[in-house]
Formats: C-alpha cells, sequence, structure tokens
C-alpha cells in the first residue's frame, strides 16, 4: 500500500484503480459487454455470416431447340457457380423468382442457335434487383460461362479464335478465400471498439448520474487524474477481451496466426487509444447515459461496423463515403489486424497506421480534457 | 471574534432558462466552531450557493474564500463536503467506501485505523463495514455519507440538505453528532428547508428566491415576533374557527395545532377576542418561531378562504365511509413494503399517513388509489371496492402524486385541457372547469409557459387544480407541500380545510410534522408497519410526550416500536 502522506497523488490514484476495478467485477452489465458479447459476435462472424461465393439458384428458360442451345444449357448445369433448380417458360420461372425460390433466370432465346451460326448469340439473363450483390454477381457468372462455352465451341469447330488471355488466379493469404478468415479478425476489431468506446461511454456520465462525481470533485484529484483512472482499467478490459478473442480465433475458428503475438498486442493497445478517448469524450460531454450510449452506437459501433473496410470494401463505396471513412479510427485497424493475422508482421504497413491512430487519440483526449473541467454548472 | 472559515460576498449567478437570479447578490460567513444554517424553501438558491462554497460552480459575480483562498483554489483536503445524494458508491462496501474516501483525501495510513473506528462509533456503522452502501438504509447512507465528508477533520465542514428524507430520529442523530464536530472548531453549514432546524443553529441565513431575507442568531429574528403570537382553545370545528380567524385583517398567519388554533399577529395588532372568532378560550401567549418570522418578512399568509372550496360542490352525505383500508398489505419479493394496513376515513375528514421515507406510505396510497394490486386486504374508495370497480373508484378520486407528474413541456393551458379531457369532462365542463382553476389558483401569468419551467409553488398549484378540475369527493395528496415556501403551504392548507368543510375527504402524506395536527386523524407507518393510530393529541397521549411538538410524539412511537420489535427479536 502506498502512504498519502508521503505519495498523495500515488494514492489517489491506486485507490480510484482500485475502485474502478471493483465497480467493473461488480457488474454484470460490464461482465456482458466484455466477455459475452465479444464470443456472441465471434461465434457470429465465424459461423453465421459467410460471403463466399457459392453456386446460386437459378431457373433456366431454353426457348430454343437446337443443338448449340441445348449444348449452352448443359455447361450451365454444369457449371459449379450455378444450380438450375427449375425450366420453364420466363413467365412460370418469373413467379418463382417472386417467391425467392431462385434468384436469376438465365433465358437462351428463340433464333438463338442461329444467331451463334451466324457469329453472335445473345443470352438474357433476368436478376433480383432486390439483392443487388446477387445480381450482378450472377450476371458477371453468366456471361462468363456463355463466353467460355462459346470459346470452346469454337475450338470443337475448328475455328481459329484468338487464344483468350488465360487468367490463373491465385490468392494470397487467405488461398481458400474463406470469408471467415477475414471476418473473425475484423470482428476483434468491434470487439476493442464496443470495449473502448460503448463500455466507457457509460463510465463518466453514471459518476454524473449518481452523484458521485460531485463528491469527488470536492476532494483534492485533479480531473486529468480523474480521466487517468478511467482509462487504465478499461484499457486491460479490452486487452483481455481482445486475448480471448484471439484464442477463440485461431483455436476454435481455425484462422491462421502469420504474424508475432507482440505485433497483435501493440497495434490493440495502439487502437485503443483513440477508442477510450472517443468514449470518455461522448461520456464527459454528455452527462448522461442513455444519450452517451446512444451517441456512441451512431459514432464509433455502426462506423467502425459499415465503413472501416471490415465487411464493405472502401473502394466499391461512393466517393462521398469514402472520403467519410478516413475519421473512422477503425479503418486504420482493420487493414494492420487483418495483415497480423493473415499475412504477417509488415511494419511498413502497421507504422503509419498506428501514428494516425494516435493522432486521432490525441486530439480526442485533448477535447475530453477540455470538456471535464472541476466544475458542476 | 475568530476569523470565519468561509466567506462570500456579492455572489450573484444566473442559470440559462431562469428568468430569476439563482443567487443574487449574496453575503455569508461561516464561523469556526459554529453551527450556520443556510435556510430557505426548495429552489432558493441553496445548493447553488453550496457548490460555490465547495468550488463547484464559478459564481458570475462576487467573490468566495475558503480559508483565505478563493473556493476554487481552497485546499480540498480540509474540505468536508456532502451533496444532496452523499456522494457515496453504492456498488462498493461501507469499508471501502471509506477507504476511497481516505486516499483521496490523503489521510495518513498510521492515522487510519483510529480515525475509522472513531468515525464507525460516531456513526454506528460498525456492524454493516462489509455491507454494500448501495443496501444500506436511508438513514444510514447519509451517516456514511458524513462519515466519508470527515474522514480528515475538515476545516470547513458542507452539508446540503442532509435532513431531507430520512426518518426523524435519524436526522436528530445526525444533528447531535454535527453539533459534537462544531465544538472541535470545524465551521459547519447545514442547509435546510425546515425551519425547525434554524432554530438550533448559531446563525442563520435565510435565503428566498436567491436574496438573504435574514441573517443572524435566530432567537433575534424570533425575538422580535415576541407577543404577536398567540394560541386559542377551540372544542369543535377547529377549521372553521382558523378559517374566520385568518380572514381577520390584523391576523396575518395561523394553523391548527392539537386542540387548539395559533394565530400570528401584524406588528402593534391585538388579538381578536374568543367570541369574535368563535374560539372557546380566551388568547394565550405562545413562543414565537422561526417560521413565524419568515412568513412576517414574506408578507404575511393567505386569508382563510379557499376560493376553490367557495365553487365546489357540497358532497352528498352518506352513511358509508369515504375511504377504507382492510389489511392492505403488499409485498415484492421476500420484502414487506406494507403490512396489515387498516383504517377509515369518513366523509369530511383529513386523514393523514405518516412516516419516514420508504415506510410504505406511498405504497399504502398506490393500492387504495388502484395502482398497485395488493398481495393481501380490500379497499373502497367512495364505497366502490378496489377489486371490482376499480374504474368508478379512480374516477371519484383526485390524486397529487409526490413528484411533479404533469407534462413538463406542455403549457399550463395545454395541462389543464389534458386533464379535463382524461376526466371525461364534456365540452362546456371542461371549459368552466378549466376556467375556474385558472382564476382560483391564480394561474394567468404562467398560462403559456411550459409547466416544467415553473416556480415550485406554481407547480404545486397547478397539480392540484388538475386534480380536483372533476370535482371528486375524494382527494389524495401525497407529499403536496413538499419543498414550498410557509406562504404556499399555509394557501394549501387553507384550500384542503376548506374542501373538507364542504364534505370533501382528503388522505394526506406529509413529513412535516405540523401539518400533521391539521388532520382529525393519522395513522403512523414505519418500516412498512401501522404502529399507531389516532387523533393528533391520542397520538401524543400514547407517545406520552405532552404538550411537546408533534415530532417528540412521533419519535417516542418510533422508539417504543423499535423496542418491541427488538424484544421479539429476542425472544
Amino acid at each position: 500500500m502506498i502512504d498519502p502522506a508521503r505519495h498523495p497523488r500515488a494514492a489517489r490514484f491506486t485507490a480510484m484503480m482500485l475502485k474502478e476495478t471493483r465497480q467493473i467485477l461488480r457488474d454484470p452489465s460490464t461482465f456482458l459487454i466484455a466477455f459475452v458479447l465479444p464470443v456472441m459476435l465471434l461465434f457470429l462472424m465465424g459461423y453465421g455470416v459467410n460471403l463466399d461465393a457459392t453456386s446460386t439458384r437459378v431457373g433456366m428458360a431454353v426457348e430454343d431447340d437446337s443443338g448449340a442451345a441445348g449444348s449452352l444449357a448443359g455447361t450451365f448445369a454444369a457449371s459449379r457457380y450455378f444450380d438450375v433448380v427449375e425450366t420453364g417458360s420466363v413467365q412460370e420461372l418469373g413467379d418463382r423468382m417472386v417467391a425467392g425460390d431462385i434468384r436469376a433466370i438465365i433465358v437462351i432465346p428463340q433464333q438463338f442457335g442461329r444467331e451463334v451460326a451466324a457469329g453472335g448469340g445473345e443470352i438474357q439473363v433476368i436478376t433480383d434487383g432486390a439483392l443487388p450483390n446477387t445480381a450482378s454477381f450472377v450476371a458477371g457468372q453468366a456471361e462468363g460461362v456463355r463466353a467460355t462455352w462459346a470459346a470452346q465451341r469454337a475450338s470443337d469447330h475448328g475455328m481459329a479464335v484468338a487464344p483468350p488471355i488465360d487468367v490463373l488466379s491465385r490468392f494470397w493469404f487467405n488461398p481458400a478465400l474463406a470469408s471467415r478468415n477475414f471476418l473473425v479478425p475484423g470482428a476483434i476489431a468491434i470487439v476493442m471498439t464496443m470495449i473502448g468506446s460503448l463500455l466507457t461511454a457509460l463510465v463518466v456520465a453514471r459518476e454524473w448520474e449518481r452523484g458521485t462525481l460531485e463528491a469527488l470533485m470536492a476532494t483534492p484529484i485533479g480531473m486529468g487524474e480523474f480521466l487517468l483512472t478511467k482509462i487504465v482499467p478499461y484499457f486491460a478490459l479490452g486487452i483481455v477481451s481482445m486475448t480471448l478473442c484471439t484464442l477463440l480465433a485461431i483455436f476454435l475458428f481455425g484462422v491462421p496466426f502469420r504474424g508475432s503475438v507482440f505485433a497483435l498486442f501493440a497495434i490493440a493497445a495502439v487502437y485503443l487509444v483513440p477508442a477510450l478517448g472517443q468514449g470518455l469524450l461522448i461520456s464527459s460531454a454528455l452527462k448522461n447515459q442513455f444519450v452517451a450510449s446512444q451517441v456512441a452506437l451512431l459514432t464509433a459501433f455502426l462506423p467502425t461496423m459499415l465503413l472501416s473496410g471490415f465487411v464493405f470494401e472502401i473502394a466499391s463505396m461512393p466517393k462521398l463515403l469514402q472520403a467519410l471513412t478516413y475519421i473512422v479510427p477503425a479503418r486504420y485497424l482493420i487493414p494492420q489486424i487483418q495483415t497480423v493475422f493473415l499475412a504477417g508482421d509488415d511494419w511498413g504497413l502497421f507504422a503509419p497506421n498506428m501514428a494516425i491512430l494516435l493522432g486521432f487519440g490525441a486530439v480526442l483526449f485533448g477535447l475530453c480534457v477540455r470538456s471535464t473541467r472541476r466544475r458542476i454548472a | 471574534m475568530t476569523d470565519p472559515v468561509a466567506l462570500a460576498h456579492g455572489l450573484t449567478k444566473r442559470f440559462d432558462g431562469l428568468d430569476h437570479p439563482a443567487l443574487d447578490d449574496v453575503a455569508i460567513a461561516i464561523a469556526p466552531g459554529e453551527m450556520t444554517g443556510l435556510v430557505g424553501p426548495d429552489g432558493a438558491g441553496k445548493t447553488t450557493l453550496i457548490r460555490i462554497l465547495a468550488g463547484l460552480i464559478d459564481s458570475d459575480a462576487g467573490e468566495a474564500t475558503v480559508g483565505g483562498k478563493p473556493a476554487t483554489a481552497q485546499d480540498r483536503n480540509t474540505l468536508g463536503y456532502m451533496p444532496q445524494r452523499f456522494g457515496l458508491y453504492e456498488d462498493l462496501t461501507v469499508r471501502e467506501n471509506l477507504d476511497l474516501y481516505a486516499d483521496l483525501r490523503a489521510l495518513p495510513h498510521g492515522e487510519r485505523a483510529e480515525r475509522f473506528s472513531t468515525l464507525l462509533d460516531f456513526t454506528d456503522l460498525a456492524r454493516f463495514q462489509t455491507r454494500l452502501a448501495g443496501k444500506l438504509s436511508g438513514g444510514m447512507k447519509q451517516k456514511l455519507g458524513l462519515a466519508c465528508a470527515l474522514i480528515r477533520q475538515p476545516r470547513l465542514l458542507l452539508l446540503d440538505e442532509p435532513g431531507v428524507g430520512v426518518d426523524p430520529v435519524s436526522r436528530r442523530e445526525l444533528w447531535a453528532m454535527v453539533s459534537q464536530l462544531a465544538g472541535e472548531g470545524i465551521g459547519i453549514l447545514w442547509s435546510t428547508a425546515y425551519l425547525d432546524e434554524a432554530e438550533k443553529c448559531d446563525t442563520v441565513f435565510l435565503l428566498n428566491e436567491g436574496k438573504i431575507l435574514a441573517s443572524g442568531k435566530p432567537g433575534d429574528l424570533t425575538g422580535r415576533m415576541e407577543g404577536r403570537v398567540v394560541r386559542y382553545s377551540v372544542a369543535s370545528d377547529r377549521r372553521r374557527v382558523l378559517r374566520e380567524a385568518l380572514d381577520k385583517d390584523r391576523v396575518i398567519d395561523g394553523m391548527v395545532q392539537g386542540d387548539s388554533i395559533r394565530l400570528l399577529l401584524k406588528d402593534g395588532a391585538k388579538a381578536p377576542p374568543a367570541s369574535e372568532i368563535g374560539a372557546s378560550g380566551e388568547p394565550r401567549q405562545a413562543r414565537p418561531r422561526y417560521e413565524d418570522a419568515f412568513v412576517d418578512l414574506l408578507g404575511g399568509g393567505p386569508g382563510g378562504t379557499s376560493a376553490l372550496a367557495a365553487r365546489y360542490p357540497e358532497v352528498a352525505a352518506s352513511d358509508r365511509p369515504a375511504i377504507e383500508a382492510h389489511g392492505l398489505t403488499r409485498r415484492f419479493g421476500d420484502f414487506t413494503a406494507a403490512h396489515d394496513i387498516r383504517f377509515s376515513v369518513g366523509r369530511g375528514q383529513v386523514f393523514g399517513l405518516l412516516g419516514p421515507n420508504g415506510a410504505g406510505k406511498s405504497t399504502t396510497f398506490k393500492m387504495l388509489c388502484g395502482l398497485l394490486t395488493p398481495s393481501e386486504g380490500t379497499g373502497t374508495v367512495n364505497g366502490f371496492d378496489l377489486r371490482t370497480a376499480r374504474a368508478d373508484a379512480r374516477q371519484s378520486l383526485g390524486y397529487m402524486a409526490q413528484k411533479f407528474s404533469l407534462y413538463a413541456d406542455l403549457s399550463v393551458r395545454q395541462n389543464l385541457a389534458f386533464f379535463a379531457g382524461a376526466y371525461g369532462l364534456d365540452n362546456s365542463e371542461a371549459q368552466e372547469a378549466v376556467g375556474s382553476a385558472i382564476e382560483t389558483f391564480r394561474l394567468d401569468p404562467y398560462l403559456d409557459s411550459d409547466s416544467g419551467l415553473l416556480p415550485l409553488g406554481y407547480k404545486q398549484r397547478l397539480a392540484l387544480a388538475c386534480a380536483v378540475l372533476h370535482r371528486p369527493p375524494v382527494l389524495f395528496l401525497d407529499e403536496p407541500t413538499s419543498g414550498v415556501d410557509p406562504i404556499v403551504r399555509r394557501e394549501f392548507w387553507s384550500h384542503i380545510n376548506g374542501l373538507v368543510e364542504r364534505g370533501v375527504s382528503v388522505l394526506v402524506t406529509t413529513h412535516f410534522m405540523d401539518e400533521a395536527e391539521y388532520c382529525d386523524e393519522i395513522a403512523l407507518i414505519y418500516r412498512g408497519e401501522q404502529i399507531a393510530t389516532g387523533s393528533p393529541d391520542h397520538l401524543k397521549q400514547e407517545a406520552g410526550t405532552g404538550d411537546a411538538p408533534m415530532e417528540d410524539a412521533f419519535i417516542a412511537l418510533i422508539e417504543q416500536s423499535d423496542a418491541r420489535r427488538e424484544e421479539m427479536e429476542a425472544a
């Protein structure tokens, strides 16, 4: 124990940290947000969400009875991108699409055989615009199948076709393209945001609401000290929770971990700086737990989910949203954490991102200290 | 005289959205070794002043110094401050709270054991060291709050309404503890809305609407009232006698006290003879109180005639009681909030429920309003059984909740119109009722203001106006006068007395013991049990406290009940 008579500041600091830690341990909701929710989120990302390309259920309307049409239909049926579950008229298949049984209709129109013979041969792909991602995916794949078929057919007929460019794709770092491998590390970013911003958004507001801050302000503790005693325990909580998630990711979900443990902790620690700063700023500025939690959800949790490149690729966002992502701290975390899991240590990537995150942190803490004065009104 | 510990002058503070300043050119001095009282109704500016002295609010003008330094730069190691909500961490134990504040105020380890044992002894909390602060009773929380504020012998101790919401026994104990501290040379500021507490202070600052109305020894002020307070014995019809007396020009205030009435006379006026007001005994001089001086400073109370009662329809006579409680019991889990409550209120009677916060008064109230279903027992209102005719029972009662429960963001006019509609008045009835409410309660200046921004007195008036729009024969008033100044309190009681004369039956809760004297009958509720029932004089006899104020009877009865409980637990 530190004797306050000789080191008053250190004694205050340890006493407040002890108090904060006790409160964390006694509050079931903290436990819920720090441990139960992350595990649930990880399970959801690991098992529930799957962004992998698999076969799409489609209907096939063959309106031409030429050999070419039959052959193309056969190619579609054999394609691993498509699962032809129905054949029939466009009308009938339209009803099935409305019912949601199929995602697209591939129409091989009348005259297809004749057009092919004449060197053409268009097909029609009707897709469900309500699911734009699937729709564009299906349209692209269908065109690919047709082109492959046409090339094959040309070479079969001994025609000299310009050899198509042979694209050999090889995916590095995530060869199986399992979405789990990048979703689970991404989920760790979400978890740290929840603890860093959502949980801390509540803590200062709680002291305001319960009137305990008023009593604290009448003691010698400085407001900077007070904020620091809020940061340290939640920083520790964030690191513990991150470790738990990492262990689950590696040992339960089999996500590869190719970087170093040191890099992982460094990345996490640096990210927690702006996350905690944001949470504390929200909390001390708003002084009300309910409003603070809503603001934290809107300004920390949702941007991390939607604008960090975790689920939606930033490069394919509209320009305005892309610009917006630059002020989302998680944007600088996601590439680091995915790299440390799937590729390995790359300090050339880590260092600039870390610098930006620390910059964010400095600004947020500056604002935080300014908004927490030792005054009630 | 020694130098004051804290000194302030010219303090002015405005808050956004308030039309008058919270503090207006306030000066105060707190001397060491003295109990300084800061007295005034809610909204007077007491908390703002205390926070400025604690260095937690900057004033707009003026200067506050503590120990010779500006309040915001004072030595916080020797400041003891207990905010209204005590500032305890409810999820820490008693001991952990003490440890925390000891570290924060840099109490050396060597002195800790001795200081803790002194404080725990002093507050009688030694047995509860491992209990979570959130699980303590109101009185115990208050004592722990005090212990935390005293963790290092302070030079200045600021207590923001320490007596609110705790039972009178705890309040007295706290007073005794704090005045002992004054003996050790600490300067103490004790803020309170109870004017009777002012009389016990060494120096009193009387604050009203942000201004200091009076300061000095309480005796100096009450001394000026000497000879102006008289008592009359009244054999029957005390309410009518009081009304007639209050309507006299030379009487500026008055109230019922047991079997007599007590009047405050205009400066230099002679007491009216008994025959003139219908009293049965001639006037006797009575000891003036601090409240009399406050009322005098405010220019006297309202007259005795209630404009509300004058327009109220006479409630038809009935042989059934207006309100009955038959063994009402309510349990929440294994906690019994109210146990076997029984009473009956006749037509045209005032029945009081008295007890500390958390004793079970509001639970009983809510059961009788039909807002809470009893675990056992039944009740009736205006003859309607709460189990079978709940809607009829509700329609025949007017309910004024303890906290302001009107729509704060609706204007006064909109609130009245809404409640007229909610009680099912048709258009012409509603118009008439709203018009008469505005006139009766003098709400004109505020008709289009948001109700939430009204001064407290007007909020309470509006709440009562809404509760009586449909002219109910039964009124339920839950602490209607809590926190308002004595003038508004008198006005409320003149309405209540007037309505009762028209045959309305009133069930009321209050924590002002002097108000209990207005009741025809009182039930004392303590820890969920009804420990005594009877007329005020009957209770005083039962308590064996004679002519002493009601609070003494109340405390004696609570102590008797505690003794019985301990005996039973020992057996």
